[in-house]
């Protein structure tokens, strides 16, 4: 038998009991300037899912594990659950909701759909925002090495080589 | 939409629903908005057996935006008898009862949701609870129990009845080959999370958002565990994140939604952690042992197959592991037992292929071994035991192309070069090994409610309670109704994944696919019927005298068949009676079938191995699938492929590790839980051989979601031993055990 202690500590005196003080934040999203009051403890993810209801961009780890809620932070591919939405005050994030253009859809979308590069279509606006920030550093890639630059997107249907298949159609392949 | 020959049926169609998921529109469970939503975050159990002596939830209470903390102790009214929680696919035994009371019957269990106004303070004061807890010592330990294993019960899932005399048979076989297999438990890890979003409507009805395979089996449990009124719930899922057996029972996130929402009167989501995921469920470890005995020409003279399952010890979960050993190959003499071990865990569940991955796995590899045992070509041993009836039931099948995926996936795959000896083939420092497994699956069907709404514009809506968990349902639902209806493509819109649809079975098995193309083809030949007597009531009707049969539904009119130039228009002849549109529901059940009724493929595996690292490449998978009529060549390619990559992972990657110290999971996240990530994935190329099946239903569908696995981890198993000569009986099969 174990027992875990606890202690009786009135909220007042005990700061920890009382959430973060919210500050300004002001996220440049898809374009559009957001600004927003969040507590430091919000990652990027929940501020662009609950905050701005953009839940193009999903969540299925919240640890940096899955690749599912990869954005694009001035260009370049992170997972939105491990920065905070405060230290990116300032910052051009793209999601899932920015990639088309007046109603076209981006090639590498496009491309998606063309493959079958998806199923239940969970790990996809990761996918595709990863694969449009690898297209954007602009090396040329075998396709070992997209495999191994796309690892950090799981899709637990399977796509993968549908996924490497569309990527190479939006790099003009076929 | 052309006359007779079906254009969109079998056509290589993109997803209807792709646009929605790559624009990120499509929206999943957790993704439901409502003024004043609560968020709930769970708290679960440290212990693994017990009781729970008290919860303090004061300082959790004290945070700012802290709504309640509902436990046991405060939780509102749920039903107290079993029954209520028996969903339709739940297993023998009394089922977990989210909060109901302070008992422990798991590590991880729900015992607490926090409820707050934003998700991060009901995370951040989760932890300031203060729980103590009465332990009481708990067995995890599943080898540890194989002893203590008792016999399954003989329900639906038992082992079948044995035949001839195993044991003589063995003793007199010349050539026998007897081994163990081990599959841990593995873990579905749909890339979803788990998520439940409720929202009261303004007459007190509410709408629940949930993660799951069916919406009708969800509605009818939360409608009994809370004694709701049908009409006042309704449960959606038109898109969920992944399933693969997961979603089958309703999870507890659902019922800690609704208790949630009921308590505050407010809206609610409760949305789970990937480790609070790892508690959902998992397919369960198991020891199979197979004695193979055999002529020294190959014929089998006897199988046994004994298995030992995991399940919890307040529910019997077992699937007949041992049934396709006897059902596959010709065999005079077989037997087969399965016990079950009972282990303080949460009762295990359905995982994509649930039995025939894992017995099948352990059959195949046994297969291989006792080819090698007879110094025979692995394909040439499975062809010479080649059954044209089902072995248990002695019934020839309805349609059976299995040899074809030998053949065929033997040339795409290039066997005929392979050298039999282990390690004869090798590319630099990398030993290349290739091997060979048959898959087997069931063909099911069930019945199945479909309602088509055909207006006088040209448009037809279909709906079904059926899921679409990634499988292609939305797609191949629209294909087939548009050549059952003579419309193009994109004149039809699908509904699903709404409860107050018509009734569907919930969407696993791989019997989703046949029951509802052949349930909208029977609704279509409804609405025929009444556009041909709507064009009959025109004058001078050019189809005057012609029955329901002798026309079609095509090119928007409806045509005579012998003679295509009498037709009508669809629109004229509705809006002649005055009607914007015709509507039918209809409930489609299929017999009791005759015949046999299997799918099959043939697999087809090469390895690549680092002989000094042991690293282990799968660079090459050959599937070749008899599955009956394919609806969508491009869809069902990608489902064979998911499946193929599943069996990558279980083959080289996943086991879900439970810690028996503590009872818990050590690896309940998936940087731990190894699954397959695109660099571990090469080359696969899937083949459908031909297999018209004219018995079976109406369309000859035979379902495709479970096949794709089935095969694939002893076909990598196989490939193994032979580019190291070295047999690994354990999965996953990691480096470390070609190393010992
Ligand atoms: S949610 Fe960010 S990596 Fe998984
Ligand atoms: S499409 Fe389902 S996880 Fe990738």
């Amino acid at each position: 038998m174990t027992q875990l202690q606890t202690t009786e500590v009135p909220a007042a005196k005990n700061p920890s009991l009382a959430p973060p003080d919210k500050l300004a934040v002001t996220l440049i999203v898809n374009g559009v300037e957001q600004t927003l009051r969040l507590a430091p403890w919000t990652t990027l993810l929940d501020a662009l899912r609950d905050h701005l209801n953009l839940t193009g961009t999903k969540k299925g780890c919240d640890h940096g594990q899955c690749g599912a809620c990869t954005v694009l932070v001035e260009g370049r591919r992170i997972n939105s659950c491990l920065t905070f939405a405060v230290m990116q005050d300032g910052a051009r994030i793209t999601t899932i909701e920015g990639l088309a253009r007046n109603g076209v859809l981006h090639p590498l979308q496009q491309a998606f759909t063309d493959h079958d590069a998806f199923q239940c279509g969970y790990c996809t606006p990761g996918q595709i925002c990863s694969a449009a920030g690898l297209l954007a550093e602009g090396k040329p890639l075998t396709r070992d090495e997209i495999r191994e630059a796309m690892s950090g997107n799981i899709c637990r249907c399977g796509a993968y080589p549908n996924i490497v298949a569309a990527i190479e159609q939006a790099m003009g392949r076929t | 939409m052309s006359l007779s020959a079906p254009t969109c049926i079998g056509a290589s169609v993109s997803r209807i629903d792709g646009p929605a998921k790559v624009t990120g529109a499509a929206k999943y469970a957790a993704e439901y908005v409502a003024p004043d939503l609560a968020h709930g975050y769970v708290v679960t159990s440290r212990i693994a057996r017990g009781r729970i002596r008290r919860i303090d939830v004061s300082r959790a209470r004290r945070v700012a935006g802290v709504i309640d903390v509902l436990t046991h102790d405060n939780r509102p009214q749920m039903a107290a008898q079993d029954d209520a929680y028996r969903d339709d696919v739940a297993p023998e035994g009394a089922p977990f009862r989210p909060l109901y009371n302070d008992r422990i019957l798991f590590s991880g269990q729900p015992i607490a949701v926090v409820l707050a106004e934003d998700p991060e303070a009901a995370r951040f004061a989760a932890t300031l609870l203060g729980v103590d807890y009465d332990e009481e010592p708990h067995v995890t330990d599943f080898l540890g129990q194989r002893d203590a294993a008792v016999a399954a019960p003989k329900g639906a899932f038992g082992p079948p009845p044995a035949r001839g005399s195993v044991e003589t048979a063995l003793e007199a076989a010349p050539v026998r080959h007897d081994a163990d297999y081990y599959v841990p438990a593995e873990t579905h890890n749909p890339m979803e999370l788990y998520a439940t979003t409720a929202i009261w409507d303004a007459d007190g009805r509410l709408t629940v958002y949930d993660k799951t395979q069916g919406v009708q089996n969800a509605h009818t449990y939360l409608c009994g565990v809370f004694g709701l009124k049908p009409e006042d719930l309704r449960v959606m899922s038109p898109y969920m994140g992944g399933g693969f057996g997961s979603g089958l029972r309703p999870q507890y996130q659902v019922v800690l939604a609704v208790l949630a929402a009921k308590a505050l009167r407010r809206p609610a989501r409760v949305v789970l952690t990937r480790a609070q995921m790892f508690e959902l469920g998992y397919r369960p470890a198991m020891i199979q042992r197979i004695s193979l005995g055999a002529d020294a020409d190959g014929t089998l003279r006897a199988i046994a197959h004994d298995a030992v399952t995991m399940t919890s010890r307040y529910e019997d979960f077992y699937r007949q592991e041992t049934g396709w050993s006897g059902l596959l190959y010709a065999c005079a003499n077989a037997s087969y037992a399965h016990r079950l071990a009972r282990l303080d865990l949460p009762t295990p569940c359905d995982m994509r292929a649930p039995s025939a991955a894992t017995g099948v796995y352990a059959l195949e590899c046994a297969m291989d071994e006792l080819a090698v045992a007879l110094n025979m070509d692995p394909i040439a041993l499975r062809l010479k035991n080649y059954s044209e009836r089902d072995q248990h039931s002695g019934d020839p099948y309805s349609s059976k192309n299995l040899r074809a995926c030998y053949e065929q996936g033997a040339e795409a795959f290039g066997w005929a070069g392979r050298a039999p000896e282990p390690r004869a083939m090798r590319d630099g420092d990398e030993l290349i090994g290739w091997g060979m497994a048959t898959g087997v699956w069931e063909a099911l069907q069930m019945s199945i409610g479909v309602r088509i709404v055909l207006s006088a514009n040209g448009h037809a809506e279909v709906s079904c309670a059926t899921s679409d968990i990634g499988t292609g349902t939305y797609t191949i639902m629209a294909q087939v109704a548009a050549d059952m209806l003579g419309l193009p493509l994109q004149d039809i819109s699908i509904r699903l994944g709404d409860s107050t649809l018509p009734r569907s079975p919930v969407e696993g098995g791989s019997w989703i696919a046949a029951s509802v193309a052949n349930g909208i083809a029977a609704t279509a030949d409804a609405i025929r019927a009444d556009v041909l007597r709507l064009a009959q009531g025109l004058p001078h009707a050019p189809l005057a005298g012609a029955g329901p049969d002798d026309v079609e539904l095509a090119e928007g009119c409806v045509v005579s068949r012998a003679d295509p130039s009498r037709r009508t228009p669809i629109a004229d002849a509705l809006r002649h009676a005055r009607l914007e549109r015709i509507e039918r529901e209809h409930l489609t059940e299929f017999a009791a079938p005759k015949l046999a009724h299997n799918t099959h493929s043939a697999v087809f595996a090469e390895v690549r191995i680092d002989e000094d690292l042991g690293l282990i490449r799968v660079t090459r998978v050959v599937s070749a699938v008899a599955a009956g009529r394919i609806l969508n060549a491009k869809t069902a390619r990608s489902q064979i492929m998911g499946g193929v990559v599943w069996g990558v992972g279980m083959a080289l990657h996943e086991e879900t590790l439970i810690d028996p110290a503590f009872g818990r999971i050590m690896n309940a996240n998936i940087a731990d839980y190894h699954v397959p990530v695109n660099a571990d994935i090469h080359d696969i190329e899937v083949i459908f051989v031909d297999e018209p099946d004219a018995e079976i239903n109406h369309l000859g569908v035979k379902g495709l979601g479970e096949i794709g696995i089935v095969g694939v981890a002893a076909a990598i198993a196989n490939a193994v031993y032979h580019a190291t000569g070295t047999r690994v009986r354990d999965l996953p099969i990691t480096l470390d055990k070609l190393r010992r």
